[in-house]
């Protein structure tokens, strides 16, 4: 069986690994760096759970091979809450009650940061048309469409030390 | 009474956040498929791709060579594993006709995804490229897809059984009754309504892990279940094994819905190759698999006739279902229809009844228990020929509702069906409905359209339901055949430093329990929510209990936890009353301290009994040590929580598009122990019921093939498809508990199904439209414009 030799940066640590080219990234967060937050909920891209970001954009991982990830800066859901406090995005799900069970919430938040990140102002409509990769069965977005709104006053208050999505690559 | 006490603050009421959510939120929480466990060996299934064939033959050498698999098992090899066939815990009546079902076919395969063959390997990877190279010799036989005609037994799902007909079960209340009422009414009506299958897709797909002790025989399963307890029981019944080796844990389960109610072919597959090989052995479901081997919900068409005097007062209600049970009857399919048996007649005083399921078997996936099992159809029947009522008669909607509800001075209410409607206040709730929608200009600007003549409509929708739930006394259940009890367990013990542990034998897959349960604690003991820690879904934790569906956790489960707390504060006050020699009818607890009735420097702290009660040196005489009560609760009544929904659409008469423009929800579950819950409860399940009226359907072609066996083919609405909705409540407590609660997991689906589509109607009544089957397609809703027209309205 062929492997290939990929290199990436997952929440700011280099990992390197000899993978099966045909190996999904979220296949290989999951199974080989053994970060189990990021969900397979599908097998379409339809559902969005497996969201994380790379070099700073939403993808899902489940569309991407893990060799095409080679050389990049991968962010998952474990990187968002820092020293014992939820990033603001994921407080602003906590107080709006945007998750029940939880399944579709790691890639909810990863997509819900990404949109924050790519718009100046976000209105309800804007949120939940950012929004439609990302399936939940058990709120009917209710509530999450508040939280994310939440999220992104939040946001945008502190901008950082809260990660982010290292700068994207140029050129 | 300790339930008299008064508590510090009040903490039932208010919107705690959620104490499950941290874990969720940063990815810390372990669902099944996260679990490490070395040296586990992967399991797939190689299913049928017919939806009706016999195996002539499979040839598994090639893919037992291939890298990495350690074994390849068939249903015959696999035979002598079984000690019982697959569990159906419902035999709805004596003759029931139940076909032998074991976790991999053998002879036949009776669905598309029916599993025949077995992959053990090291990765899921090299599991499923094995499964290609198996090589089954099918010889394909006729599918049966629609009812009617698997009524009519041209082909046979079971030729063993001789029919397709599982069973006939009915329920009358008089029967003289129902004709006479029929033969002297004004104004009847007849209807004909289809609930498509819906598929339940839980965010996350099942799987399980079964991981056996070296020696002794002890194995523990772990499974994306909702029934841990009954899981359990079951495998030791189906395997043969002594129950108390086998332990079943449900770690973080991502969404059921009902259809992790369930006793599943790859959990036993699991369990009886893990003991068979002496490893791991583990198994997550791919989406496919999901559409396809998970219980469907719904499936039945539903008559339903009303009778009515000249006011348009509902005399009598005639049923008859036909009900798809699938291919085969998993753990409670066939007793899904019975659920909704009791809930045709609705909210309404009606004084006759008759009701009669036929259910037959396809060559399609098993339905089982969806979201509100039963109880959403037969509120859809008599909610949409209610309106068909109210068009005959020529009232509005809600004056129709309003002259035949069950009114709020009747309760305790006596059905004619013979159960005890506990409380409700209907029109409370209708009221208030109509206020929030604004009802009264609503249909003004209906009539301004409609006198304007443009071609995007205006409709309203209402639908006053309630429900039976908290799945309860077990004697009722008996008298139904249910296999199984309605009680559920409790422990609360008070630790030596005053934090609390609450073992619960409810199992939560999302809805947030620890927090409610931790809420109840918190106002019962004066401590802080946060000192309460609620362990649960793990039969090693809590031996017996009977899991979570039909909501009954908070109504039976939470019930269960407060009369606990009385024993424990019971248990405490005869302490305090030791150590402070007085009388325990002197004491009072307030803020978590005992203190004597006007002596208020003579206080002993529960932090302080607890510890007393741990060190046990000065106990009264022949007290047992520590703090800890439990208690098996079976209720005695079943809880009806109830409510109205209004939902306003803008129907477009020339793509058949339909927009929500406005829904409105007002819901009574009694007491609330969480109102954010509460709403996060009724949201989720007001956009299922939605998606059902608009969006979701398991399409199946006429041979059988799943049209809709991806995520992208079935239309889960996403937050771009759906409205914001305005939810309210009225409180209407229920008397058969000290919390007064009744239960709300379910209602916001039974109430939002007719609601939507009784818009749609109602949009487009003035053309001639009386029905739209669903879910309402665009294109559905244009044929039935152009039907309408066709027939003669004339617009």
């Amino acid at each position: 069986m062929v492997r290939l030799r990929v290199t990436v940066t997952v929440n700011g640590t280099a990992h390197e690994h000899d993978v099966e080219p045909r190996l999904l990234l979220v296949h290989y967060l999951r199974d080989v760096v053994g970060l189990t937050g990021t969900n397979v909920g599908c097998d379409t891209s339809s559902c969005g759970a497996c969201t994380v970001l790379v070099d700073g954009e939403s993808v899902k991982s489940c569309t991407m091979l893990a060799v095409q990830a080679d050389g990049t800066v991968v962010t998952t859901i474990e990187d968002l809450a820092r020293d014992g406090a939820l990033h603001p995005m994921q407080q602003a799900f906590h107080e709006h009650h945007g998750l029940q069970c939880g399944f579709c919430t790691p890639g909810m938040v990863m997509a819900a940061v990404s949109l924050v990140d790519e718009n100046e102002t976000l209105d309800e409509q804007a949120v939940r048309e950012g929004l439609e990769g990302n399936l939940c069965r058990c709120t009917g977005y209710h509530n999450i469409v508040k939280a994310v709104l939440a999220g992104a006053v939040a946001m945008k208050r502190r901008p950082r030390p809260w990660p982010s999505p290292t700068p994207r690559r140029r050129g | 009474m300790a339930v008299t006490d008064a508590p510090a603050a009040r903490v039932i009421g208010t919107r705690l956040l959620r104490k499950e959510d941290p874990a969720l939120l940063t990815g810390e929480a372990r669902f099944t498929d996260d679990l490490q466990i070395p040296g586990a060996l992967r399991m797939a299934v190689l299913r049928s791709p017919f939806a009706h064939a016999r195996i002539r033959g499979i040839d598994t050498s090639v893919a037992a060579g291939m890298p990495g698999v350690v074994a390849v098992f068939t249903g015959a090899d696999l035979r002598d594993l079984w000690a019982a066939p697959m569990p159906c815990a419902w035999p709805v009546t004596e003759d029931m006709k139940n076909p032998e079902h074991y976790p991999l076919a053998i002879d036949t395969v009776c669905y598309a995804g029916d599993g025949v063959a077995v992959v053990l390997a090291r990765t899921d990877v090299e599991a499923r490229d094995a499964l290609d190279a198996i090589d089954v010799d099918y010889e394909p036989l006729p599918a049966v897809v629609d009812l009617e005609d698997a009524l009519s037994d041209r082909v046979l799902v079971h030729d063993a059984l001789g029919t397709n007909t599982s069973y006939v079960w009915e329920l009358h209340t008089d029967a003289e009754a129902v004709e006479r009422a029929f033969a002297e009414a004004v104004h009847t009506v007849q209807e004909r309504y289809v609930q498509q299958r819906l598929i339940p897709m839980a965010m996350e797909p099942r799987a399980c892990a079964a991981v056996p002790q070296p020696f002794g025989g002890d194995l523990t399963l772990y499974s994306a279940t909702q029934i841990p307890h009954i899981l359990k029981v079951m495998t030791a019944v189906t395997l043969g094994l002594p129950e108390h080796q086998l332990r079943v844990v449900a770690p973080a389960v991502g969404g059921g819905f009902g259809s992790k109610l369930d006793v599943y072919a790859e959990e036993l597959l699991c369990v009886a190759l893990a003991r068979k090989l002496g490893v791991p052995v583990r198994w997550v479901e791919e989406r496919t698999e999901n559409a396809q081997a998970t219980i469907q919900g719904r499936g039945q068409i539903q008559e339903i006739e009303l009778a009515a005097d000249a006011d348009g007062r509902v005399t009598a209600v005639r049923v008859r279902l036909l009900a798809d049970m699938g291919a085969y009857l998993q753990l409670v399919t066939p007793g899904i229809p019975l659920l909704g048996a009791f809930l045709y007649s609705g909210v309404y005083d009606v004084p006759a009844y008759s009701f009669t399921c036929t259910s037959v078997f396809t060559t399609l996936t098993p339905t089982d228990a969806y979201r509100g099992a039963g109880r959403p159809e037969a509120t859809y029947a008599i909610e949409r020929a209610m309106d068909a009522l109210a068009a005959r008669v020529g009232l509005d909607p809600t004056e129709l509702r309003m002259r035949n509800f069950i009114t709020a001075d009747r309760f305790p209410y006596t059905a004619p069906t013979g159960l005890v409607y506990d409380s409700g206040n209907y029109e409370g709730a209708l009221v208030r409905a109509k206020e929030l929608a604004g009802y009264g200009e609503l249909r003004a600007e209906q009539a301004r359209r409609r006198a304007q003549g443009g071609t995007r409509h205006l409709g309203i929708g209402v639908s006053s339901y309630f429900e039976m739930c908290g799945l309860a006394p077990s004697r009722v259940l008996a008298s139904l055949n249910y296999s199984a009890g309605g009680w559920e367990s409790a422990t609360v013990r008070i630790l030596p430093t005053n934090k609390v542990q609450v073992v619960t034998g409810a199992s939560p897959h999302g809805q947030g329990h620890e927090t409610s349960w931790a809420m109840i604690v918190a106002e019962r003991l004066g401590v802080s929510p946060d000192d309460v820690d609620v362990l649960h879904s793990d039969t090693a934790l809590s031996p017996l209990g009977l899991d979570t569906y039909g909501s009954r956790s908070l109504v039976v489960g939470g019930v269960a936890i407060d009369m606990a707390l009385d024993k424990v504060v019971e248990k405490a006050r005869a302490i305090a009353a030791h150590q402070l020699e007085c009388a325990e009818d002197d004491l009072e607890l307030d803020a978590g301290t005992f203190r004597v009735k006007g002596s208020p420097d003579k206080e002993l702290a529960l932090a302080a009994i607890a510890f007393a009660a741990f060190t046990a040196h000065d106990l009264p005489d022949g007290m047992e040590p520590n703090l800890e009560a439990h208690v098996t609760y079976d209720p005695p009544n079943f809880s009806w929580p109830f409510g109205t929904h209004i939902c306003v659409v803008e129907v477009d008469e020339e793509t058949g598009q339909v927009d929500v423009l406005r829904y409105v929800a007002v819901d009574d579950c009694g007491n609330q122990v969480n109102p954010m819950i509460v709403e996060g409860q009724v949201h989720g399940g007001i956009i299922q019921g939605l998606a059902q009226a608009l969006f979701e359907e398991a399409v199946y072609d006429e041979d059988g093939n799943l049209r809709t066996s991806t995520m992208a083919e079935y239309l889960v609405p996403a937050a771009s498809d759906v409205p914001a909705l305005v939810t309210d409540s009225t409180v209407t407590p229920s008397p058969t508990n000290a919390l007064g609660v009744k239960g709300i997991g379910e209602a916001g689906t039974i109430g939002s199904t007719p609601a939507v589509i009784n818009a749609v109607v109602d949009a487009l009544s003035h053309l001639g439209v009386t029905d739209v089957p669903m879910p309402a397609s665009p294109l559905r809703v244009w044929s039935a414009i152009q039907a309408a027209r066709h027939a003669g309205g004339s617009q």
